[in-house]
């Protein structure tokens, strides 16, 4: 008897104990970014740093707005053409694909979802900068075709599998009660899908996109390789840009011997970090708005 | 001629026979209880008369089912038009994830009903209730004067004809998550009558509540098989005896007798029927 009961608190405090080292990795990397960011910090103010657009690194001028811009531009662009896709799939897997297409399906997204970065970055360099320059062209903008435009693409292409198996998997778990007291009353198929299931599943939709674009904030790989790399704050869709990521995986341990650069990059990750943090309680309140609402 | 007739009507599932070779007619106006043991299948019949078991995807479905004339299994059926007809509750109520208002206007929002139309249909209501006005008069009258004013009316009138108006006339605007189960199946109910159905299916609508909640829904049909037919389905042999007027027996896929309640209770025909009657079989 006595026995059975230490088990039983020796498993909560394991799962408790568990769940805080999880939780406190978090704040051990943020304060290992910002003990490494101190020296930038001393010499400069937060606010020149993170709203200045000029980086001269070599002239000690560290600005970071481009890169911000840049980060938040190419997730924004991959966001609007990821979302409208990735749900209508979603709703046809779930809700009409018969069982065997399902199946069927199944597997080739898994297999998008673990192809590695780099070779989408390949497949982007010689598919996606070429039509993004031939658009841009057509368009009337002379451009290389690596911009902002191909980088969201790419992004957008590599959030597809884990936004599409989530949410078909979040759909799916709505139970089969739910479509039938919509059809029984006479709605279609259309109508129960938007007005009960998708709204059944709207918690469970929002998290596997929040999900999807953490991720997408520090995908460096491919869309370093598409997106020009230039420190400019981009004026359109065909201008290159810089995001946070593809600025510290092209410069880390590089020309590391120029004064404060390293802090720099430092400093750079935490940003990510704190936008992606930001990101992710924005979707928290607006997850808790949409529940107080229905 | 009467509502519904199941003409050789066969459900498998994959290789599974769930239902075989079904002919019978459910009459008009009354309370047809089925009746069986657990998976005897009471809910796979109850899902062929409204095309629910399309939902199945390893369901097949043979022979007929005319309603009212009509083959609603032939290709060109209309199954908007057929499910706006046959209402249907389920055994555990599934609260659409709305509020309770929206609940109940749901139906009536997606057949697109105009004003008049809504008018209509609580005149009518009234008039085969032959109770006098399910509404106050001032809710007719707010009604007649505010835009959107239809909408509150239908909302209370049905909610009145479910029993559950009082219980939840304050929070309207409440997710209908929030009620007990037992206010669910009413609102259910109400939600299911404000596309005036002719016929209401039940799937056990009695198994998943307390017992008051319970004796509420089956007054409630008691009272609605006036003006509906009504095809309930129950595993409780006291149940089927206290609201049925019709039977029908089914055990393993087989439809063994059908009948007048009073003469499948008291002189069954057929031996399962008699077990089963009287609690032999299970
Ligand atoms: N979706 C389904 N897939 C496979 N078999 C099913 C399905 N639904 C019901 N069945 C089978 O069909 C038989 C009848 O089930 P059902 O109609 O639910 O019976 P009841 O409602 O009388 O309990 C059972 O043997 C059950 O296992
Ligand atoms: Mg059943």
């Amino acid at each position: 008897m006595r026995w059975r009961r230490i088990k039983d608190s020796l498993a909560t405090r394991s799962m408790y104990l568990a769940v805080a080292l999880a939780n406190s990795i978090v704040f051990l990397v943020a304060l290992g970014l910002f003990v490494k960011a101190r020296p930038i910090l001393a010499t400069t103010s937060v606010v020149q740093l993170l709203f200045s657009s000029t980086w001269h690194p070599l002239r000690g001028q560290f600005g970071f707005y481009p890169f911000i811009v840049g980060t938040l531009a190419v997730t924004a662009i991959a966001m609007i053409l990821a979302i409208p896709v990735c749900l209508l799939s979603a709703i046809y897997l779930s809700e009409y694909a018969h069982r065997r297409v399902r199946e069927l399906v199944r597997p080739v997204i898994d297999l998008l979802a673990g192809i590695p970065s780099v070779i989408y970055g390949f497949w982007a360099v010689i598919v996606i900068v070429p039509l993004v320059r031939a658009t841009g062209g057509a368009l009337g903008s002379s451009t290389t075709g690596y911009s902002l435009l191909a980088g969201g693409i790419i992004l957008a292409i590599m959030v597809f599998p884990i936004i599409i198996s989530v949410s078909t998997e979040v759909l799916q778990t709505v139970p089969v009660e739910a479509r039938e007291a919509s059809l029984a009353l006479g709605a279609t198929r259309w109508e129960t899908v938007k007005h009960v299931v998708v709204r059944s599943a709207l918690r469970g939709i929002v998290a596997s996109i929040v999900l999807g674009f953490s991720r997408a904030f520090g995908e460096t790989m491919a869309v370093l390789m598409v997106v020009g790399n230039v420190p400019k704050v981009p004026t359109s869709l065909f201008d290159p840009a810089y995001p946070l990521p593809a600025l510290i995986a092209n410069n880390y341990g590089e020309m590391m011997s120029i004064p404060l650069y390293d802090s720099a990059l430092m400093l750079a990750a935490l940003v990510l970090l704190l936008v992606v943090a930001g990101f992710n309680l924005l979707a928290h309140f607006t997850l808790l708005r949409i529940e107080r609402r229905s | 001629m009467p509502h519904i007739s199941l003409r050789s009507l066969n459900v498998t599932y994959r290789d599974r026979r769930a239902l075989r070779d079904i002919t019978v007619d459910v009459p008009d106006a009354q309370i047809t209880t089925i009746i069986g043991p657990s998976g005897c299948g009471k809910t796979s019949l109850l899902k062929s008369l409204n095309r629910l078991i399309d939902l199945s995807e390893e369901a097949r479905v043979e022979g007929e089912v005319l309603i009212d004339g009509v083959n609603i299994y032939h290709p060109k059926a209309d199954i908007i038009a057929l499910r706006r007809k046959v209402g249907f509750l389920s055994q555990k109520p599934y609260p659409l994830p709305m509020s309770i208002y929206d609940n109940v206007t749901y139906g009536p929002r997606m057949h697109r009903m105009n004003r008049e139309q809504i008018f209509q249909q609580i005149a009518e209501l009234e008039k085969d209730r032959s109770l006098g006005r399910l509404c106050p008069e001032s809710t007719r009258l707010t009604a007649r004067t505010r835009r959107g004013g239809e909408m509150d009316l239908l909302v209370e009138c049905y909610l009145r004809v479910a029993g559950l108006w009082d219980e939840v006339k304050d929070r309207l605007h409440d997710p209908a998550t929030g009620l007990s189960v037992g206010q669910q199946q009413r609102l259910a109910l109400a939600r299911t009558l404000a596309v005036e159905p002719e016929v209401i299916l039940a799937d056990e609508p009695t198994s998943a509540l307390d017992p008051i909640s319970a004796k509420l829904i089956e007054e409630e049909f008691q009272f609605l098989k006036k003006k509906y037919t009504i095809v309930f389905v129950t595993h409780i042999l006291r149940q089927a005896r206290r609201i049925g007027d019709y039977v029908i027996f089914l055990y393993l896929g087989e439809l063994v007798e059908h009948g007048p309640a009073q003469q499948v209770f008291t002189s069954p025909r057929d031996e399962k029927t008699r077990a089963y009657v009287a609690g032999d079989i299970s």
